[in-house]
């Protein structure tokens, strides 16, 4: 049995997912990204082959993806990730027709075909805003814990509203309705719903067509997920795998790879 | 007319490098020109009135090119920074800006120094054109000369040459042309000369057969030539030398290189995978870096509408008649800024056109904050195109001018996977 792999290089953690020939997950890691890019790839490589219960020179590919895809130095070639996050929701939830990704800097509204060949796609630019890095901002100013957003959310009554659309000003703001004796449980849920309409406006432009795969990290925020639902009018697709989504495609593009070496040379030519 | 030399060495990359002479020497004329505070028009590429100038030999200053060539030198941000310390928000045009900046450094400029202007032609092709006027008014006190070009913005509301419309527009445009001839006259106490303008006229005629032919070479496979990058230089030898001796033949050799090119299979990459077309304005903050990250990935642009748009007309080959010569000029001026405002305006149709005649795999729309007639309607013409045509495009927003807001790891990261696309495309196809 050969394996493959995939490596998320990203802004804030970096995710590793190993799968077998069918395509199915052996192992994954998640960890910190942190100041030292080559290193966090190759740890979360590691610990991912560790998880899959296989040695390491089993894995006959490796795909780097995310930001620092070129830090992944031991990978055999690097694909986008918004590449990735499409083939990974698409082999998750083969109905899956549009992609929204969050990760921690940036947001993307990917349009696919029924084949996961990505047809259109639209990211954040210039800031943050509308990215994990929101809620950081958010939970920093209030002083909970970024795993506590969400719920606290969901407790909400009343959403504040949140104009602003820098990550920074959105903490100046988030204090002044504090201090203005509003209730946190509704500023947080101004906050999920401000980012929320910042990705709606990317899912707009690329337009929704349904089923919809939410993934990347901030996923695992339950009031996130409730918001885009109601924005969206429909239930997004969120698997477990959700936070790996990129990785996983990055995996299964590997997978490609090694079926393909063992095809004519013709076949391989343009494929990414 | 094909060269007789077959080994090509003198030939290829001979636009380039003569290109590149050409420029220093014309800006070397206007360093040399502020020394001796000789006469000096500002004008813009849509509606210079070039021909009219030059027959009083007056020097020609377009400040989209003079700002253009400070980001191009990696300084755009020493001059935008002046403009914006004097009181410039940083949401006005970045090329207004590096001018207001080349202005309060009293013309400093990396390729030499800019004279002032004595005075100022403008078109209404632009609205801000008109409010770039203003400035050196209140500057310097220098005249401006605004040029009403009337016309429609309207799909398909353009009249053309036979329309009584037309006609009646161009008296109107003629009229204000000899308005312009008076000022020149007042100003550089010359008499008009009607064979000076002739003579001006048939070399701009001999660089828009040039120019137009230009542009079709680039239906050959692969491309001779990379319509951003390159054509970016073709495009300011065609306004800065309009009307000249040099520009006639810098055009004339140019199409000889690229048809040598083109007979044999020479192409601007080495491997040409992906043919595309630009849509906008380059990035000039990093102009090389932005055309590597196509060229990496083979990708080859072999049309731009910027080619179109900002070429003052020359690229509808449009011939003046020399017998009729302020008559024939006014319909020119109508006929080039017509294109350009429906090449600005309602490029789809030109562009799926496009696909098949340049055997194009996909368009890349650049929009940029700095300019909203360039960039307002975009996205809408995008959305236009794809409902029209299966065609891969890519949708990068950045800017001409201003580097703080040009970062290039988002941006490859958007190029890279249109990339990825265009290679499943084609191995679906194959």
């Amino acid at each position: 049995m050969s394996y493959a792999a995939g490596v998320d290089v990203g802004s804030t953690q970096t995710k590793a997912v190993v799968v077998d020939e069918d395509g199915r997950i052996a192992g994954r890691s998640l960890i910190d990204t942190g100041a030292n890019v080559v290193t966090a790839a190759e740890k979360a490589f590691l610990l991912a082959v560790q998880d899959a219960h296989i040695g390491e020179e089993t894995v006959g590919y490796v795909v780097g993806t995310g930001y620092g895809r070129y830090k992944v130095t031991f990978g055999d070639t690097q694909i986008t990730e918004i590449s990735c996050h499409a083939r990974g929701a698409v082999h998750m939830f083969p109905q899956t027709r549009t992609v929204l990704d969050m990760g921690g800097q940036d947001t993307k509204a990917i349009r696919v075909a029924p084949s996961g060949e990505v047809i259109d796609f639209c990211m954040n630019d210039k800031c943050a805003a509308g990215t994990g890095r929101f809620l950081q901002a958010a939970a920093v100013a209030l002083e909970i814990p970024l795993a506590d957003l969400g719920p606290i959310a969901l407790r909400a009554e009343k959403a504040v509203p949140i104009s602003t659309t820098c990550t920074v000003f959105a903490e100046s703001e988030v204090l002044s309705w504090l201090g203005k004796g509003k209730k946190i449980e509704d500023i947080l849920l101004g906050v999920h719903r401000s980012m929320g309409t910042r990705s709606m406006a990317l899912l707009r432009r690329v337009g929704v067509e349904a089923q919809v795969a939410f993934t990347g990290g901030v996923t695992k925020n339950l009031g996130m997920v409730h918001v885009m639902n109601e924005m969206l009018g429909m239930q997004v697709n969120v698997g477990e795998e959700a936070h790996f989504m990129g990785a996983l495609g990055a995996a299964l593009f590997a997978r490609d790879r090694i079926k393909s070496s063992r095809e004519p040379i013709a076949l391989k030519e343009g494929a990414i | 007319m094909m060269t007789d030399k077959t080994d090509g060495k003198e030939i290829i990359g001979r636009g380039a490098a003569e290109g590149a002479r050409l420029f220093r020497e014309w800006f070397a004329e206007l360093t040399t020109a502020a020394e001796r505070g000789e006469h000096t028009a500002y004008v813009f590429v849509m509606g210079s009135i070039a021909e009219i100038l030059c027959s009083f030999d007056i020097h020609l200053v377009f400040p989209e090119i003079t700002s253009l060539q400070t980001a191009v030198r990696r300084v755009a941000h020493e001059y935008l920074n002046a403009a914006e310390d004097y009181g410039y928000s940083p949401d006005i045009c970045g090329y207004v800006k590096a001018e207001v900046g080349v202005q309060l450094k009293n013309g400093e400029h990396p390729m030499g120094k800019i004279p002032r202007p004595t005075f100022g032609v403008l078109t209404n092709a632009c609205n801000t054109y008109l409010k770039w006027g203003e400035i050196w008014e209140r500057m310097y006190q220098a005249r401006t000369f605004a040029l009403d070009v009337p016309g429609s913005r309207s799909l398909g509301g353009q009249t053309w040459q036979g329309d009584p419309d037309f006609e009646n527009d161009r008296k109107y445009v003629e009229f204000q042309l000899r308005e312009l001839i008076t000022l020149c006259e007042e100003i550089t106490g010359k008499k008009f000369d009607v064979d000076r303008l002739r003579e001006t006229m048939r070399y701009t005629n001999a660089m828009s057969v040039a120019y137009k032919r230009l542009l079709a070479v680039n239906m050959a496979r692969p491309a001779v030539f990379n319509a951003m990058s390159e054509g970016t230089i073709y495009l300011g030898v065609a306004n800065a030398l309009r009307g000249t001796a040099a520009g006639a033949k810098y055009f004339e050799d140019l199409v000889e290189e690229m048809e040598y090119k083109a007979a044999n299979k020479i192409g601007t990459l080495t491997q040409e995978k992906y043919r595309l077309i630009f849509v906008g304005v380059p990035c000039y903050p990093i102009f090389r870096r932005f055309t590597e990250l196509f060229s990496e990935w083979g990708g080859a642009f072999t049309g731009s509408t910027y080619l179109e748009f900002a070429s003052g007309g020359l690229n509808t080959g449009f011939q003046y008649d020399l017998n009729r010569p302020l008559e024939s000029l006014a319909e020119g001026v109508l006929v080039s800024v017509r294109h350009a405002m429906d090449a600005m305006f309602f490029q789809n149709q030109w562009l799926v056109d496009s696909l098949d005649a340049f055997h194009v795999d996909g368009i890349v729309y650049h929009p940029i904050k700095s300019c909203r007639t360039v960039s307002t309607g975009l996205a809408d013409n995008r959305r236009a195109v794809m409902a029209a045509r299966d065609i891969a495009t890519l949708f990068i927003e950045s800017d001409m001018m201003d580097k703080r807001v040009v970062t290039e790891a988002p941006m490859k990261n958007r190029i890279d996977a249109f990339f990825e696309g265009l290679a499943t495309r084609k191995l679906k196809a194959a």
